[in-house]
């Protein structure tokens, strides 16, 4: 069974999201979503000062398999990348929650996080998936 | 719904993930594929390869029947055992299968075909029986495991029937031993040392458990390409189908031109593209910068584009990324390949990649 913690938010494409508290909120992909891709091998990440688009993808991670591309569940601006992926780009099966963090943004609008998914949510959307 | 093999039920028992492949459900890796190609590079690892056909060609004609269809030729298995690789060629000299032959005695070969192409290639090979005393007897009795790394045979050998194990110690690579239905062979798809072990279904759960009992770990489809492709060999499908040919395939060293009359499916489309010349060579590729090759990603020389990656993807041996890829014949030793519109430098070699352990590339 994957985890799912239950103080951070998801979205349908298999991202999560920290909210810091101060604006800005942190991203990775989920438990499942390092379980379906496998291995990873390689990851490309946004470039801090760039300005993403929820539901647009904004980075790449490549399992031993293949390549998927990682969508921005918010809207605003990167301020800060995990550059210690790119020599470990394995952190993510190991600690997809914590040190296997993608990138940070700085929100456009604080009121976007209250749109996306919880825990129960999220989990139910992984059950009917597997359906 | 997807075929299953006799060994599906401990594939999901032992947490695999399983995919379709081929038209079966078959585990793609046990947990960590990168595990699982290390196992096989430094140890022993077993794939249940039983989706892929076995077919029993027998008769007085079975060596003039396989010495037309087959682009390599028969007549240099002259000993019982022995096994060859090769491509069973259309009349334009497209690649219909690649497969192994191995010849059990005079009138009884065994050929082993892909799963996706079984029902193909058995349709094709039927046709090319009338008028023949042969016979094909595809062996959906049988279960088919690999046992692959240093370690492996030492490992299986203790494992086999008693009247296999003598034989099977005293295997040179590229032989078979057989004993009633099981069958060992030293062949297999990963580069390493180790063996085929064709058994009936109804034996091969004991068999499975049994190396597993023994240290062996059990590996998925996702490890066996990462070391077929370190091995530098084809898969079929994408690195070479009907519309290639084995000569732009890497694939050239196993067509028997000699004898010159020796009349083969596809010779005559063979014989005309060595004429014409200018054939696209079949290359290895290196990654210099980070990043993952994939099929189908161009490759160019400069401004101009050489061709393209057939096969390409993570060698957890090198921990770089490698590829297979048709090009140009006029490409030199650096090139360009273009992954998501940027262009990244690559070292063209000759493959394989690795070999029992080693890595043989330079870059």
């Amino acid at each position: 069974m994957s985890t799912v913690p239950t103080d951070l938010k998801y979205v349908q494409s298999h991202e999560w999201v920290r909210d810091e508290g101060d604006g800005t909120v942190t991203v990775g992909i989920t438990d499942h979503a390092q379980k379906l891709l496998g291995d990873l091998v390689f990851v490309e990440l946004p470039e801090v000062g760039t300005e993403v688009q929820a539901e647009a993808e904004c980075a790449v991670v490549e399992s031993v398999k293949a390549a998927s591309d990682v969508y921005s569940p918010v809207t605003g601006e990167v301020v800060a990348v995990n550059t210690d992926l790119v020599d470990a780009p394995e952190t993510i099966n190991e600690d997809p929650y914590e040190s296997g963090w993608l990138f940070k943004v700085r929100l456009n609008d604080v009121e976007e996080l209250e749109g996306l998914l919880d825990a129960d949510g999220y989990i139910q959307l992984c059950a009917a998936e597997n359906e | 719904m997807d075929q299953r093999t006799a060994l599906h039920a401990e594939h999901v028992a032992l947490g695999a993930r399983m995919v379709p492949f081929g038209g079966w459900d078959m585990p793609l890796h046990y947990g960590s594929q990168l595990d699982e190609h290390h196992a096989v590079r430094r140890a022993a690892g077993v794939f249940d390869v039983s989706h892929m056909r076995a077919v029993d060609v027998a008769g007085a004609d079975a060596r003039p029947y396989l010495r037309r269809l087959l682009a390599n030729d028969v007549a240099k298995l002259k000993a019982a055992g022995k096994a060859l690789y090769s491509c069973m060629l259309d009349p334009r000299g497209g690649v219909i299968d690649d497969l192994i032959v191995y010849h059990l005695d005079a009138s009884w070969f065994r050929v082993v075909l892909n799963a996706a192409t079984t029902a193909k290639d058995l349709a094709w090979m039927r046709a090319g029986t009338s008028g023949l005393a042969v016979e094909l007897r595809p062996r959906t009795d049988l279960a088919m495991l690999a046992v692959q790394g240093p370690a492996a045979r030492g490992l299986v050998e203790p494992l086999l029937p008693a009247t296999l194990r003598e034989p099977a110690a005293a295997l040179r690579p590229f032989f078979a031993a057989a004993a009633g239905d099981w069958l060992v062979a030293r062949t297999g798809y990963t580069g390493e040392d180790g063996v085929e072990v064709m058994v009936p279904d109804a034996e091969v759960v004991d068999l499975w458990r049994s190396l597993l009992a023994a240290g062996v770990r059990p590996c998925g489809l996702g490890a066996r390409d990462t070391l077929r492709l370190e091995a530098g060999m084809n898969l079929y499908g994408q690195d070479m189908d009907e519309t290639v040919s084995p000569l732009e395939s890497g694939l050239a060293w196993t067509v028997a031109f000699d004898p010159p009359d020796r009349d083969f499916t596809g010779r005559a489309a063979l014989d005309a593209q060595r004429e014409r010349g200018g054939l696209r060579r079949f290359v290895g590729l290196v990654l210099l910068d980070r990043g993952v090759l994939r099929p189908h990603q161009k490759v160019f020389a400069g401004d101009r584009e050489m061709g393209e990656i057939t096969s390409g993807g993570f060698a957890p041996t090198l921990d770089r990324s490698i590829a297979l890829a048709r090009v140009q014949h006029d490409l030199g030793d650096r090139c360009a390949v273009e992954i998501r519109g940027k262009r990244l430098a690559a070292a063209v070699v000759e493959p394989p990649f690795v070999r029992n352990g080693q890595v043989l590339v330079r870059v």
